[in-house]
């Protein structure tokens, strides 16, 4: 705890000012979170959370996935990441366990075990090490259903991976690697941008009858904070979120993203009197076409923004596509402001990620046009 | 802990046979050395229905093989040789048993009753094709008979067939699961991932490799150096047993008593079964480049699981020539007929290329479909609408 408050307080002029959690003081990151109560002063004292930040245990026991369980490495005793902290006392260790640090091994078990019928939720422990997997996900989960015609299925499986940069994560612990899966027909990748929205697409993700893969920003597990309900509910998936609406030109990004944006579009409107448009993508496969298409007829102008490399990211897909949709109502080309085609740098990371002021050029430059 | 099973063979008969093959038949004797009480009693029907799954099978890749090389199906892969690894296995389970393949296992999904036509349906990827024409042949697969629907990559299986199996302990309900693989499919990373898996999570599964000499043209001394496959079990902790895969009876007895314990135990067991791939691999394949036509022949005619059991008949009264001689009739006479049909039933919808993708039609691919749809509409004459069932929209 005392490491990640020395982390955090050294990323001051980090894009998310993590120093300031839950508070909203220094950027509106936080202002997109509910604000805690006027009793809690998070500037004196570290804001208390529930004992697992990304669990919360329902009574009784969940019956509606039928056999569930889940797995991976670390799973166990709480995970690197404490996401499954808690949940082996509470529903057992043949629904709580590890598996052999095999990651083909962890998602082809996966598949199996969805395959004879019960819900299985694989943990990858970092997204950066899912290539293992890609044979079994790409030729086998994604397939299965198409090349069986509808015999046989794994539909309850859902694979969950840490994505994204994470302030020192460098090559193997800050990749986005949607854009890869992007290209496979017949799973789909979702990604989510703060903890409502994280336990509503998980949990469409997991009653969804195909596979998914739901990265989760890792940087995102400490810094958000949200009141979220504790009933179950869903966010419908290929489903895009209009964040804020607005007239001149359009931002879609997801993940951590989405956080960049948002005060990226207040710095338009205030120094450029710009308006912009932020949409949330949520699903990267299927992803909701019309949304964005929609939205890039009304203001004319598109920006998208990822942490992957911009060569053969997910951003040159919707770029593409909107171009072929949305051809003359474009006032300007499409912009992507996205990582360099370079692996994910240590030291270098300031310099490598698309920070609010490279996008705030970018739109600089499409208005003026 | 390693058993060995000992296998004698004594003396050989020649025999000219009705088809003009020559076949040399070894007494055999089905030994079992795995404990005592072990060596079931099979009955005479039991026996004879073996029989006739092996022929019946051999019968049907001597036909569709031939199909292939009349270019009347795109594709196919015999069984030569093997017959006995997949019926002495298959008999050993339970119907309501997974079965998980690689692609040399139809003899499995014939014991269990797949008909001719659908075999023949996948092969020619027809409108009666359960997969619904989307693999090449061989791709079986079928839901009520428990039988994964095969696919191409190799190994992807083994670690599926362990989280089957351990969704299956969970469930409690008796079942086990069967995993065949190839010794060439068994380097794979896949097979030490569903090996390491399988027993570190204790799961009711049998793991049977067909080491069949070759994977292609790739001979077993470059597949590996170690003890064959058996010898790595012991290296998971998995009880493992070597078995010559062409006695049906050992075969049999092996994987009964595999699949007792793996579901008593919840744990699994590695069964290496010898044989010989007698057949090319696939009709894309001619081994003559990489193996000499002695070999093959000492296979075919000193050691082939099917002569061997009917030698077993004929010692005990139960399979005369004549039956043989009817049975090769009935039988080829079943097979040509599933064929004709099968040649003359038409294509699926093409529609069907764009359904099950997802569960459910995404608003992207309509739009895909609709585009095929008014392409064909516009150049019909350009693609072959005939050979399919009505395009309907």
């Amino acid at each position: 705890m005392a490491a990640a408050a020395r982390f955090f307080s050294r990323r001051a002029n980090f894009k998310l000012s993590l120093s300031a959690v839950g508070t909203g003081a220094h950027s509106s990151f936080g202002a997109a979170l509910l604000k805690p109560s006027p009793n809690c002063n998070s500037r004196t004292k570290t804001q208390r959370r529930h004992a697992a930040h990304f669990t919360f245990q329902p009574d009784p026991v969940p019956t509606q996935y039928g056999e569930w369980f889940i797995f991976g490495e670390d799973v166990a005793f709480g995970g690197v990441f404490r996401c499954t902290v808690g949940l082996r006392d509470k529903y057992g260790k043949d629904r709580v366990f590890n598996t052999p640090l095999c990651e083909q091994g962890i998602v082809g078990f996966g598949i199996g075990a969805a395959v004879a019928g019960a819900t299985a939720i694989a943990e990858i422990q970092f997204a950066d090490y899912i290539y293992p997997a890609f044979d079994q996900i790409v030729n086998e989960a994604a397939k299965y259903r198409y090349r069986s015609g509808n015999l046989f299925d794994c539909g309850s499986l859902t694979i969950r991976a840490p994505w994204g940069c994470v302030g020192h994560g460098s090559l193997y612990h800050s990749q986005s690697p949607e854009a890869f899966f992007a290209h496979c027909p017949g799973i789909k990748v979702v990604i989510p941008r703060s903890p409502v929205q994280a336990k509503g697409l998980l949990l469409s993700c997991i009653a969804d009858k195909n596979p998914c893969i739901f990265f989760e920003p890792k940087i995102l597990y400490r810094a958000a904070v949200e009141q979220v309900p504790e009933e179950p509910y869903t966010i419908p998936l290929s489903q895009a979120e209009i964040l804020q609406e607005g007239s001149d030109v359009t931002l879609v990004t997801w993940g951590t993203q989405i956080h960049v944006m948002k005060e990226v579009a207040a710095m338009a409107q205030e120094k450029l009197g710009v308006s912009c448009e932020v949409i949330d993508l949520q699903t990267i496969l299927p992803w909701d076409t019309e949304t964005i298409c929609k939205s890039v007829v009304k203001t004319g102008r598109l920006l998208i923004s990822h942490e992957a490399p911009i060569t053969g990211g997910f951003a040159a897909e919707i770029s593409s596509t909107v171009q072929e949709e949305c051809f003359l109502n474009l006032e300007a080309p499409i912009s992507r402001v996205c990582g360099y085609d370079t692996p994910f740098p240590h030291i270098f990371e300031p310099f490598y990620i698309p920070d609010k002021w490279k996008c705030f050029e970018a739109i600089k430059k499409m208005i003026n046009y | 802990t390693l058993l060995f099973l000992a296998i004698l063979s004594a003396c050989t008969v020649w025999q000219w046979m009705g088809t003009g093959e020559i076949y040399l038949l070894f007494l055999t004797r089905p030994v079992s050395q795995l404990g005592h009480g072990l060596l079931h009693t099979l009955s005479k029907e039991t026996v004879l229905n073996f029989y006739q799954n092996m022929t019946l099978l051999n019968t049907m890749d001597r036909i569709l093989y031939e199909s292939q090389r009349q270019g009347r199906i795109s594709f196919y892969m015999t069984n030569y040789g093997e017959e006995g690894t997949h019926v002495g296995s298959a008999a050993a389970l339970d119907p309501n048993d997974l079965v998980f393949g690689q692609y040399r296992e139809a003899g499995v999904l014939m014991y269990r009753g797949f008909p001719l036509d659908l075999f023949m349906a996948q092969c020619y990827a027809n409108a009666d094709d359960l997969g619904k024409g989307r693999q090449m042949p061989v791709h079986y697969g079928s839901r009520d008979l428990n039988f994964v629907t095969i696919s191409s990559p190799l190994a992807t299986q083994l670690p599926q067939a362990a989280g089957a199996a351990y969704a299956m302990k969970r469930e409690n309900l008796n079942r086990a699961v069967i995993c065949y693989f190839g010794e060439g499919a068994a380097s794979e990373g896949d097979a030490h991932a569903g090996l390491n898996f399988s027993a570190t999570l204790e799961c009711p599964l049998i793991f049977f490799c067909r080491n069949n000499g070759y994977a292609i043209s790739t001979p077993t001394s470059e597949q590996y150096r170690g003890d064959g496959i058996a010898a790595r079990g012991p290296g998971y902790g998995m009880l493992s047993i070597r078995v010559d895969g062409n006695d049906v009876f050992a075969v049999y007895n092996a994987t009964k008593e595999a699949r007792r314990r793996a579901v008593a135990e919840n744990q699994p067991f590695l069964i290496e079964a010898m044989t010989y791939r007698i057949g090319h691999h696939s009709t894309s394949d001619d081994s003559s480049a990489y193996r000499s036509v002695d070999e093959v022949n000492y296979w075919d005619k000193q050691d082939h699981p099917i002569s061997r059991l009917r030698h077993y008949m004929t010692a005990r009264g139960w399979w005369s020539e004549d039956d043989e001689r009817s049975w090769r009739k009935q039988s080829r006479k079943t097979v040509m007929e599933a064929f004709e049909r099968a040649e003359k039933r038409l294509k699926p919808n093409p529609e069907l290329l764009f359904t099950d993708v997802y569960q459910e039609m995404t608003p992207n691919l309509d739009k895909q479909r609709e585009s095929l749809w008014r392409h064909v509409q516009q150049y019909k004459e350009h693609y072959p609408l005939d050979l399919y069932d009505k395009y309907q929209h």
